[in-house]
């Protein structure tokens, strides 16, 4: 299986005939060593990954919680630059299922919005999540996505309206549902609404809807499995790879490979 | 001239400034925000409330008046605009205020509000208490440090403060938590956001809540001199007491001058001069100019004035630049002190640091101000008795 075999919304109708939902891990580019990637996606790949998240580091990630945090700092003081990971991935995505940037908007800005798009697709990248870009400002990317073939996944809420749910019919790829009203992190629970959010997005647009925000534990995936069409992991699979040290491509195939193995029918 | 807009367009920009760069979660709460401000705007009760508590409480309108030394030390008139007397001590309270009665307004019983020096902290918690709210101020570790005196007055006052340790530990990664604090709890919570800088509608609501500064001053030099005057000069970290100032004179005949924080010198990259460098970027919420290095990534600022220590400025101030209604200039540290000295000498007042910037630029630029026969207007933004012990440390440390 290779990225240029599959679109997202391939990989949504190939997992939803398997009867399970899609799994969607997320690391952070240069965490914890500045040349883990490579290995790391392979280790993905390994486990079962269907679409894999790659979280571009900001110095001011307001959307994250203190794991990703604390793994885009240490990205950064690795010296991860842009460039670098865009010249990474056009390797990686080659031999990988999907994989789709997660960023935050001034890095993108910065380096030129159209640019920066078309250096991701000519990468390989399959669409982006922009977590402080919301829907409503979000026309110029939108249409320069659009342009170059990659997709803009939006987000919504628990907080966000009908109004703001039907506007996204135009989306392609799928739509990240957050879980809960707050940031990115490892927690005990999962929030009570999902099942609800994921049934009120349904009403209004046909779109895939993948969670995500604090989906820690084998039993969390499998629960949010059975309500929607993806299961996205970050902060956890993050705070198990900064446990593991030099061990951590092994320790994020094993953890991905439970959740995956969760999710099957 | 061109006329300039009464405010942003629907979608809170400024030309291309400002806009909503937050988290979906968020946009709800604003437009909510929005329209709530909208009507406490036009409703005379809630401007009735303020203007009293501003009166009665706050202490204003606050003086205007010639400062006789320096203006014949310069050579040509130099008023200033006292919001140093303020209740708290600077122009911070006048928005406070305005955001507290919002809230309540609003039904919001939970107060957030970042803070740098703890000037904009010490005057949400002034105000939380006045109207018995709870109030949490996240402040950066650095400053928790540099600024015990005021996050003591903060516990006095019945706020919590919540030393932040993430990134450079100051008011940056101050505002990084409240916003991820106001993402968690939105529906109960409010933010109290200090300067006209974040999402809209906060740019153009602080900035409504600080302009009675321009107000009161443009009606008061009229009172005085029959006249307005010809440049009026004020700090800009975020750029609140500056744009309060600018924004009752933005169709007058006036020179309007913001003074950024130049630091150890906008060559030595340690510094705080963000329309200086002038790089255009997105941070907590809206499109302005930025302090960032080559992949976007935020730079820290420096400053010896807390309260200019901000790598972002107002997306309004970046429109009055980009259309050159207002200009801005830097002043470094030793200009800065060297004006604190001078202030307190000529005039018997000891200014905030950041006020002492806007000083130094006038006396820096005394000759060309005196060929011009200029009338200057200074903002005084805030006393400096929070400066003192800094001040003495640092020049102590220096010799």
């Amino acid at each position: 299986m290779t990225s240029s075999d599959l679109t997202l919304r391939g990989v949504f109708a190939r997992t939803k005939g398997e009867g399970r939902a899609a799994l969607i891990p997320y690391v952070t580019a240069g965490h914890p060593h500045l040349n883990d990637l490579p290995q790391l996606i392979s280790a993905l790949n390994d486990a079962g990954a269907d679409i894999i998240e790659i979280g571009i580091p900001f110095s001011d990630p307001l959307a994250d919680g203190p794991v990703l945090q604390h793994a885009a700092t240490q990205a950064l003081n690795n010296g991860t630059k842009l460039r670098d990971i865009l010249a990474q991935t056009k390797e990686i995505s080659q031999s990988s299922v999907p994989i789709v940037y997660l960023t935050y908007m001034n890095p993108v800005y910065h380096f030129g919005v159209r640019a920066f798009i078309r250096a991701a697709a000519q990468s390989g990248v399959k669409g982006l999540i922009i977590p402080d870009l919301p829907w409503l400002e979000s026309q110029e990317v939108f249409h320069d996505c659009e342009a170059e073939g990659i997709s803009l996944i939006p987000l919504v809420a628990p907080t966000s309206t009908d109004a703001h749910i039907a506007s996204l019919e135009i989306a392609t790829g799928f739509i990240y549902g957050v879980s809960l009203t707050g940031v990115t992190g490892v927690r005990q629970d999962i929030d009570s609404g999902v099942e609800s959010m994921v049934a009120r997005i349904k009403r209004f647009i046909t779109q895939p809807v993948a969670i995500g925000f604090g989906i820690s534990t084998p039993e969390h995936a499998r629960r949010i499995g059975a309500v929607a069409d993806g299961v996205i992991v970050g902060s956890a699979l993050v705070r198990i790879i900064d446990d593991a040290g030099d061990e951590a491509p092994q320790a994020a195939r094993a953890f991905v490979a439970s959740l995956r193995e969760a999710l099957n029918p | 001239m061109a006329v300039m807009k009464d405010g942003p367009d629907e979608a809170g920009r400024y030309g291309g400034f400002g806009g909503r760069y937050v988290p979906e979660t968020l946009m709800p709460a604003l437009d909510e925000l929005t329209s709530a401000y909208a009507e406490a705007k036009t409703d005379p009760t809630f401007q009735a409330e303020l203007a009293a508590l501003l009166k009665d409480y706050v202490g204003r309108p606050t003086p205007l008046r010639r400062a006789d030394r320096l203006s014949a030390k310069v050579g040509f008139d130099v008023y200033l605009k006292r919001e140093d007397l303020n209740h708290t001590g600077a122009h911070k309270i006048n928005n406070t205020m305005g955001q507290i009665l919002l809230a309540r307004r609003m039904g919001k019983t939970r107060i957030i509000a970042e803070t740098g020096a703890g000037q904009h902290g010490v005057a949400t918690a002034t105000a939380a208490a006045l109207f018995g709210l709870s109030a949490q101020v996240y402040m950066g570790e650095e400053d928790v440090k540099r600024q015990a005196l005021n996050v003591y007055r903060m516990r006095l006052l019945g706020a919590e403060v919540i030393p932040v340790q993430s990134g450079s530990r100051t008011l940056k990664d101050a505002t990084n938590e409240a916003i991820r604090d106001w993402v968690t709890n939105v529906r109960s919570t409010f933010y109290v956001i200090g300067s006209v800088v974040g999402p809209h509608p906060y740019p153009m609501m602080v900035r409504d809540f600080q302009s009675v500064i321009g107000d009161e001053a443009r009606r008061q030099f009229h009172a005085v001199t029959g006249t307005l005057p010809t440049h009026i000069v004020a700090p800009v970290g975020g750029g609140s007491n500056s744009m309060g100032v600018f924004y009752a004179f933005r169709n007058d005949p006036v020179t309007l001058v913001g003074i950024e924080a130049g630091g150890e010198g906008v060559e030595t990259g340690k510094h705080a001069a963000t329309i200086a460098v002038g790089m255009k970027g997105i941070l907590h919420g809206s499109l302005s100019y930025l302090l960032q290095d080559e992949d976007g990534q935020i730079i820290p600022a420096h400053s010896i004035s807390a309260g200019l220590d901000y790598p972002g400025v107002g997306p309004e101030h970046a429109y009055f630049h980009d259309t050159q209604r207002a200009e801005y200039h830097a002043i470094t540290d030793q200009e800065a002190l060297a004006a604190f000295h001078e202030l307190s000498l000529l005039e018997g007042i000891i200014p905030a640091l950041e006020s002492a910037h806007a000083v130094a630029w006038v006396i820096k630029e005394q000759e060309r101000l005196r060929s011009l026969g200029a009338r200057v207007l200074i903002n005084l933004s805030g006393r400096g008795d929070k400066d003192v012990e800094a001040v003495r440390e640092y020049e102590e440390g220096m010799h």
